[in-house]
């Protein structure tokens, strides 16, 4: 009876769906466990949780909405921090607070566009290069790559955001041209090296395709410390995109960019002291977020890989 | 010298695909078609992109860069005269960098654990995650204008006699003009630029000096000198602070890079007359010549930085300076 037979595999198959799931619950308890006992990440963990929050629910948790574009209240302009303007409002009478969380949304949305296009492209070269290990392939590649590790990053970007016109798009265009080398130098480094690990070896003698093990062999195991390394980026990445946008390249006015306040703000010390001081702390607590939570994953995946 | 050249043909590419006619930017909307054509073939602007390189690259190793398209003035005069400015905050910042990061590890490995190790961490940590310019602002408003303990801008204070320029490293040309008092001014006004500017690279060099030195902290040669009866005093100065500094070096060669491109905001912050505000208005009227000569010009001064990190490991590093010795 081969529908007998049928339905027990189904059901041997349920079973073990049902357990791969178990165990995927438990893996992630687990790395839980081991991520939250370390109270800085916790914290990291909820900046970064907070910040987001903070970005997508911008028009309705920001205390003056309207006034993140052109809005002009001479009246109130130039007040300190008061309970009505937490941070104060600026020269033209804009409250500090609200443009800093709506300043949060382009600072968020850079990091995330520069990672989803930087990482898949610097992850294959680096697997590609790490592969083809002292062939031309791998020479072309690192040797490329060097030039863009050499250039100062942030001089790059700049001038690269300069010749194009400066926008959000454009400074991501230059954040992305010279963010890519780090991750093909991070997966080359891991990616030579596991080249010659048994398993590999094994594979290449079952008569795997390069591109089988390239994908289904080694990026696998390179999976941990590139989302480590992803995560402590949308810090820097985000530092990258306040200081560009610190000399006028980034948002442009009116809408706000948390660079564009700060150098905006430096011209009002020290008697407006807050609109540049907001500003620059919230880049550093946003950055602090994601960097706890970085070093909470790579301790919580070194403690993974000792046991 | 391989980076130098490819990154010259990435200035160069950069500064070719601009949309618009370089030359009828630089003469304005309202010249005339002939004046236009003539400076299209001075620039060699129809020539093929390859020649076009040719010419560039012929220009940049004489040292001449062009004109600006927006001044009209000789780019490399005025990067002559900017870049001493930028190269000695830089250098003062590389120097800082390395003292302070080096030291502030070896106190916290020492004291691991304790407050001092905590307090160094926190410190490292903040250092890593501000940007250089959050804190060029924030010295500015404590330490210029509300304790008043550092001038907030400029090189030189107003009441201060320049002195001649040697080499345009203020505290040099001070030094070399014998005047104590000039020297002294130059210091205090290099000291916040170029402590903010020095913090990231600070941080890092402190966190990694620490973990190297708990590392080797480990290590069995220093419990055989232990054993041994050798003083702590001399164990930490000659036998742990060597090994440890090699790491720390060679990371603060590469954050340079990163230094010298934080040196622009810094420089308009504290209005620096430096090359960076030069290249930053160079960027903002997309002055091409100008910019690919300030970012050359920032890739040299990696490339050397880099050379003289190789040469000082090498010199801490023995296992480096054998295997340098049998390869030749």
């Amino acid at each position: 009876m081969p529908a007998a037979t049928e339905f027990v595999a189904e059901i041997d198959a349920a079973v073990v769906r049902r357990h791969e799931w178990a165990n995927r619950v438990q893996n992630m308890r687990r790395s839980w466990y081991k991520f939250s006992r370390n109270k800085l990440s916790v914290l990291g963990f909820f900046v970064v949780v907070l910040v987001i929050l903070l970005a997508v629910l911008a028009p309705w948790v920001a205390p003056y909405p309207q006034h993140a574009g052109p809005f002009v209240d001479f009246k109130n302009a130039s007040q300190s921090p008061s309970p009505a303007h937490l941070f104060g409002t600026d020269t033209i009478g804009r409250d500090v607070l609200s443009r800093v969380i709506f300043a949060l949304r382009p600072a968020l949305i850079m990091g995330l566009i520069v990672l989803a296009i930087v990482v898949p492209v610097g992850v294959l070269l680096g697997l590609v290069a790490g592969y083809f290990l002292g062939t031309w392939l791998d020479a072309v590649i690192m040797r490329i790559t060097d030039i863009f590790i050499a250039v100062p990053a942030l001089v790059l970007a700049l001038a690269i955001a300069s010749v194009l016109k400066p926008n959000l798009t454009n400074t991501m265009i230059a954040v992305t041209v010279m963010w890519w080398p780090w991750y093909t130098r991070l997966v080359y480094g891991l990616g030579s090296s596991l080249r010659n690990e048994d398993f590999v070896k094994s594979a290449e003698l079952e008569g795997a395709g390069a591109a089988y093990i390239i994908f289904r062999e080694i990026l696998p195991s390179c999976w941990g410390p590139i989302f480590t390394k992803m995560s402590l980026d949308m810090g820097y990445v985000l530092i990258i995109g306040a200081s560009l946008s610190f000399v006028g390249l980034g948002e442009q006015a009116p809408k706000p960019g948390l660079g564009t306040m700060v150098s905006d703000g430096s011209n009002y010390l020290p008697e407006q002291w807050w609109l540049a001081v907001f500003p620059a702390l919230a880049i550093v607590v946003v950055v602090l977020g994601f960097n706890l939570l970085g070093d909470g994953l790579q301790d919580m995946l070194a403690a993974e890989k000792g046991g | 010298m391989f980076v130098l050249f490819g990154l010259s043909i990435l200035i160069f590419v950069i500064s070719r695909i601009v949309p618009g006619d370089p030359a009828r930017m630089a003469v304005g909307e309202r010249a005339s078609e002939e004046v236009v054509q003539a400076l299209r073939e001075s620039m060699h602007l129809d020539d093929p992109v390859p020649v076009q390189y040719g010419y560039w690259l012929r220009g940049a190793l004489r040292g001449d860069f062009g004109q600006s398209l927006v001044t009209r003035r000789d780019v490399s005069e005025d990067i002559r005269r900017m870049f001493p400015a930028t190269l000695e905050l830089g250098l003062f910042a590389g120097v800082i960098m390395t003292l302070g990061g080096i030291a502030l590890g070896t106190l916290s490995a020492h004291y691991k654990d304790k407050w001092v190790d905590n307090v160094v961490r926190v410190f490292a940590y903040l250092g890593v995650v501000t940007p250089p310019f959050v804190f060029g602002v924030i010295f500015l408003l404590i330490f210029g204008f509300w304790l008043q303990w550092l001038p907030a801008t400029g090189r030189l204070s107003q009441n201060v006699v320049a002195p001649p320029v040697v080499t345009g490293l203020m505290l040099v040309d001070t030094l070399l003009a014998g005047d104590p008092r000039a020297f002294g001014d130059a210091f205090i006004h290099l000291l916040m630029p170029g402590t903010a500017l020095a913090m990231a690279g600070l941080a890092q060099g402190a966190r990694l000096t620490r973990a190297t030195m708990c590392g080797n902290l480990g290590k069995d040669y220093v419990a055989a000198e232990l054993g041994l009866g050798i003083p702590e005093r001399i164990i930490w100065w000659r036998f742990l602070l060597k090994p440890s500094l090699i790491p720390t070096v060679s990371i603060v060669g590469l954050s340079f890079a990163a230094t010298m491109g934080n040196a622009f905001l810094l420089e308009l912050i504290f209005q620096w007359p430096g090359m960076s505000r030069y290249g930053v208005n160079a960027m903002l009227n997309k002055d091409l010549n100008a910019i690919s000569a300030v970012v050359l010009m920032l890739g040299l001064v990696f490339v050397v930085v880099n050379i003289c990190v190789d040469l000082a490991v090498g010199a801490l590093d023995p296992r480096i300076r054998l295997i340098a010795q049998r390869s030749e």
